[in-house]
């Protein structure tokens, strides 16, 4: 009997992106325009972008076992705190992405220290750090503040050919970020502590130290998806962050993308094309004008049934003694 | 090489290891065996550095060592394969085994090397054609069993621990893990080797030591011992009136309940007639497919395969819903996590079934409960106290509250005494004699040997997922267990 080789779960996302690709091509061909125009492929690019710096940062955490719901409030913060100290000028671009960044690695290790050493849940401790940071934009900031000089707005306007370097520079974190998971202890010990604790803590890890790395990767990334909006809108914006729902919008995006949102099962990879997807599925929208309760039921229902394909999947199961599975749950076995 | 002395341990005041020795000596097998609470898990857990001791010591090539972590154990040369494995499931078996330790090369995870060490790690044990890289989800119990093998081994290990080795190997997996043993000894290794089959025990070792009740009864060569004088030393205690004998007034009627060539992914070709009035224990050792027969029955992983007759007509049961609407009741192994929801009152639980499925039944049940709960001697402060304050034995009688109140002619249980004290094991022990008397029929699993023969009318042995054979009521330990392991073959 010959086999066909089952796709992995990264095939199959990036088997639905190429769908989403082509459906979208052939919509936005019937409304009279083209998919792969410039303009286009710069608008799904641009969306990707600040999404994917994001997702990268949940993938990590996710892969950890923990959950980050502070990542919007981190978006506008950085955006504010960057436009703020450069006040228009382009003397003060490294100081203030310098302490935009450290800024983003004292709240990241804040939620990873109370999630690994205080035990509280992920989803806890991010939802209180994203409170606490709301409290303080909504009370120090009205409207928008601080204003980008033109150096740094060159960040989002320049292009290599039809690629904005911004993509450029998130592509470079994410390949990074899958040098990390594969090539080093940390990466390793990740996915181990995200797997089962327990099981890692018997073999010698150190089970802290992946959980707080991972936090504080992922405040950074979202530190710079800050500057970013920060550089494309011109002006810092307390509310750039919550109006993107990239705290729902980036957990959607990696478990989308295969990664299990209980941890110690994913990959990068996977996500970028899950954000891609959404990226896509916006822009299609978009051109065809759909009404915008349409387009959030299209995505609600993405994502609820890649995530009914994937339990499916992932069934953990006694093996059977005295049968082999069948049918559909065979299928899905050898997937795994 | 490892030298064990007056190892002592009790937790919350019960002393569950008194006093322990053992010797084992570079190449050697030790055996170590003894009944389910005989002290063994115990041992190897402090061996292993999971537990400290009390008091006693354990010395290594003469220096006295302690052990606070596993990690500290493994650096002296002791590992454990624990009978529940400790693998990520989604990570390669290179992955697994170099947790903690991978190797690296200017700072980086050298993953080729990491296959390469695997590699000729599994090849130095006589395993080819399981690939490094391949992910653990994938492989067979038995190849998981040997990741872990060669997991212990990659740590220099000289003595290796193995609790139930082969609890969940087919037959012809059994010898390649001989194999391993052989290839592991004559390389200096010595091993502990833990397990309830004696053929196994008799083929491996060359010295047995024997626990019962937490202390060691014997340590002698395995020449000089033979099956039957070991299970009357693991046994060796007497039988006491403790198990209530049956109510004058039962009588043993109809079937209630009965199976006829049935099976699914876990059982097969099961067999068996239970009638009102009876009660019938079935023994067998871990993972002989016991909790998953009383599971089929019960629509937890339903039947595929043959007949299920309930009071004498044929019925299916897909779902425990389904179970439940027919008169059956599963009290099950594990309470905390599916008798009982400990965050709810003695009443809520206690009300939970009838509530669920017999919606309109569930008053009178309520009206009923308090002389339930009296019946059963639980002793709570008020029926409104949350089911964690407490003790066992209280929960598992709000358990069978639970599941009493829904009227059921069949009661199935599992392990009904695990954990809890010697006077609520009484009580539950009257309340299974009085289901007999009232005509209702009782199937119980146990691990324990004399609560099997001292409750059952018949006895059925599993083993390997099959009914072995029934023994009649008041077999021996010896009996039972023999069949258990398949060291004594069906007469009939």
């Amino acid at each position: 009997m010959t086999r066909v080789r089952k796709l992995t779960s990264t095939g199959i996302v990036y088997s639905v992106l190429l769908l989403a690709i082509v459906v979208g091509a052939i919509l936005t061909a019937s409304n009279d325009r083209n998919f792969f125009s410039t303009g286009n492929i710069d608008n799904i690019l641009t969306t990707t972008t600040i999404l994917g710096f994001i997702a990268i940062g949940q993938t990590l955490v996710i892969l950890v076992g923990s959950l980050d719901l502070s990542v919007p409030f981190v978006v506008s913060l950085a955006s504010v705190v960057g436009g703020g100290i450069m006040a228009g000028s382009s003397g003060k671009i490294v100081p203030a992405v310098l302490v935009t960044l450290g800024l983003a690695v004292v709240i990241g290790l804040v939620n990873g220290v109370v999630v690994s050493l205080l035990k509280v849940h992920g989803f806890i401790a991010t939802l209180g750090m994203g409170l606490i940071l709301s409290g303080y934009l909504a009370s120090n900031y009205q409207g928008s503040s601080g204003t980008a000089p033109r150096a740094f707005r060159l960040l989002d306007a320049t292009r290599i050919g039809p690629v904005p370097i911004a993509t450029l520079l998130m592509l470079a974190a994410a390949l990074l970020a899958i040098w990390m998971l594969r090539r080093t202890r940390l990466g390793h010990h990740l996915y181990a502590v995200g797997g089962n604790a327990e099981v890692a803590r018997m073999s010698g890890v150190r089970t802290q130290v992946p959980v707080i790395a991972a936090h504080v990767l992922c405040s950074v990334l979202a530190a710079i998806a800050g500057l970013l909006l920060l550089a494309r809108l011109g002006v810092g914006q307390p509310t750039v962050g919550s109006q993107g729902n990239y705290d729902l919008m980036s957990i959607a995006a990696v478990v989308l993308g295969g990664t299990l949102l209980a941890g110690g099962k994913g990959n990068i990879t996977g996500t970028l094309a899950g954000v891609a997807i959404f990226a896509v599925l916006d822009n299609v929208m978009g051109v065809m004008q759909t009404n915008p309760f349409l387009k959030d039921v299209v995505r609600g229902v993405v994502i609820v049934v890649a995530v009914a394909v994937y339990a499916r999947r992932d069934l953990d199961r006694r093996p059977a003694r005295f049968e082999r599975p069948t049918g559909l749950d065979a299928a899905l076995q050898e997937a795994k | 090489m490892l030298r064990v002395r007056g190892l002592t341990k009790s937790f919350v005041g019960n002393v569950v290891l008194r006093d322990a020795d053992l010797e084992v000596r570079p190449g050697q097998v030790l055996g170590l065996v003894g009944e389910n609470g005989a002290g063994k898990s115990t041992l190897m857990k402090i061996l292993a550095g999971v537990h400290q001791p009390d008091a006693g010591t354990i010395e290594i090539d003469g220096e006295t060592v302690t052990f606070g972590h596993p990690v500290q154990a493994q650096q002296r040369g002791l590992s454990t394969v624990f009978q529940e494995f400790n693998l990520l499931p989604e990570r390669s078996v290179a992955e697994n085994i170099w947790l903690g330790r991978e190797p690296r090369r200017r700072g980086m995870v050298d993953t080729a090397a990491m296959n390469r060490d695997t590699e000729e790690l599994l090849a130095g044990l006589g395993i080819t054609g399981l690939k490094a890289s391949r992910r653990v989800r994938s492989l067979s119990v038995a190849e998981q069993q040997i990741v872990e093998i060669a997991k212990a081994v990659s740590f220099d290990s000289r003595i290796i621990q193995m609790d139930e080795p082969t609890a969940a190997l087919a037959d012809h997996e059994v010898e390649l893990l001989y194999r391993i043993i052989g290839t592991l000894t004559a390389r200096g290794v010595a091993i502990i080797y833990v397990s309830h089959r004696l053929k196994e025990i008799f083929a491996l070792c060359d010295t047995i030591t024997v626990l019962k009740d937490g202390e060691q009864v014997a340590t002698s060569p395995a020449a000089e011992l033979d099956e039957g004088r070991l299970v009357r030393l693991m046994v060796g205690r007497s039988m006491s009136s403790f198990f209530p004998d049956p109510f004058p007034d039962t009588t043993v009627g109809e079937p209630r309940l009965e199976l006829r060539g049935a099976g699914n992914g876990y059982v097969d070709d099961i067999d068996l007639t239970l009638r009102g009035g009876e009660i019938i224990g079935v023994a067998g050792l871990q993972g002989s497919g016991r909790t998953e027969l009383l599971e089929a029955i019960f629509g937890v992983a339903p039947l595929t395969r043959g007949d299920l007759l309930i009071d004498g007509s044929a019925v299916t049961v897909r779902t425990p819903r389904q179970a439940v609407r027919r008169g059956l009741a599963l009290v099950t192994e594990d309470r905390k996590a599916t008798g009982l929801a400990v965050h709810q009152s003695i009443l809520d639980n206690a009300l939970g079934v009838v509530h669920a499925v017999f919606p309109s039944r569930t008053g009178e049940a309520r009206r009923a409960m308090p002389g339930m709960l009296s019946t059963l001697a639980v002793s709570a402060r008020s029926m409104a106290q949350e089911a964690q304050f407490l003790s066992g034995g209280n929960q598992q009688k709000v358990v069978l509250a639970r599941w009493l109140s829904t009227r059921p002619g069949v009661v199935l249980m599992d392990e009904p005494t695990r954990g809890i004290d010697v006077g609520a094991k009484h009580a539950i022990y009257e309340v299974m004699r009085s289901l007999a008397a009232e005509g209702v029929a009782v199937l119980m699993v146990s691990s324990e040997l004399p609560e099997v023969i001292g409750m059952s009318d018949r006895i059925l042995v599993m083993r390997d997922g099959r009914i072995a054979g029934e023994l009649p009521r008041g077999s021996s330990e010896e009996t039972v267990l023999g069949m258990a392991t398949g060291s004594l073959e069906v007469a009939s």
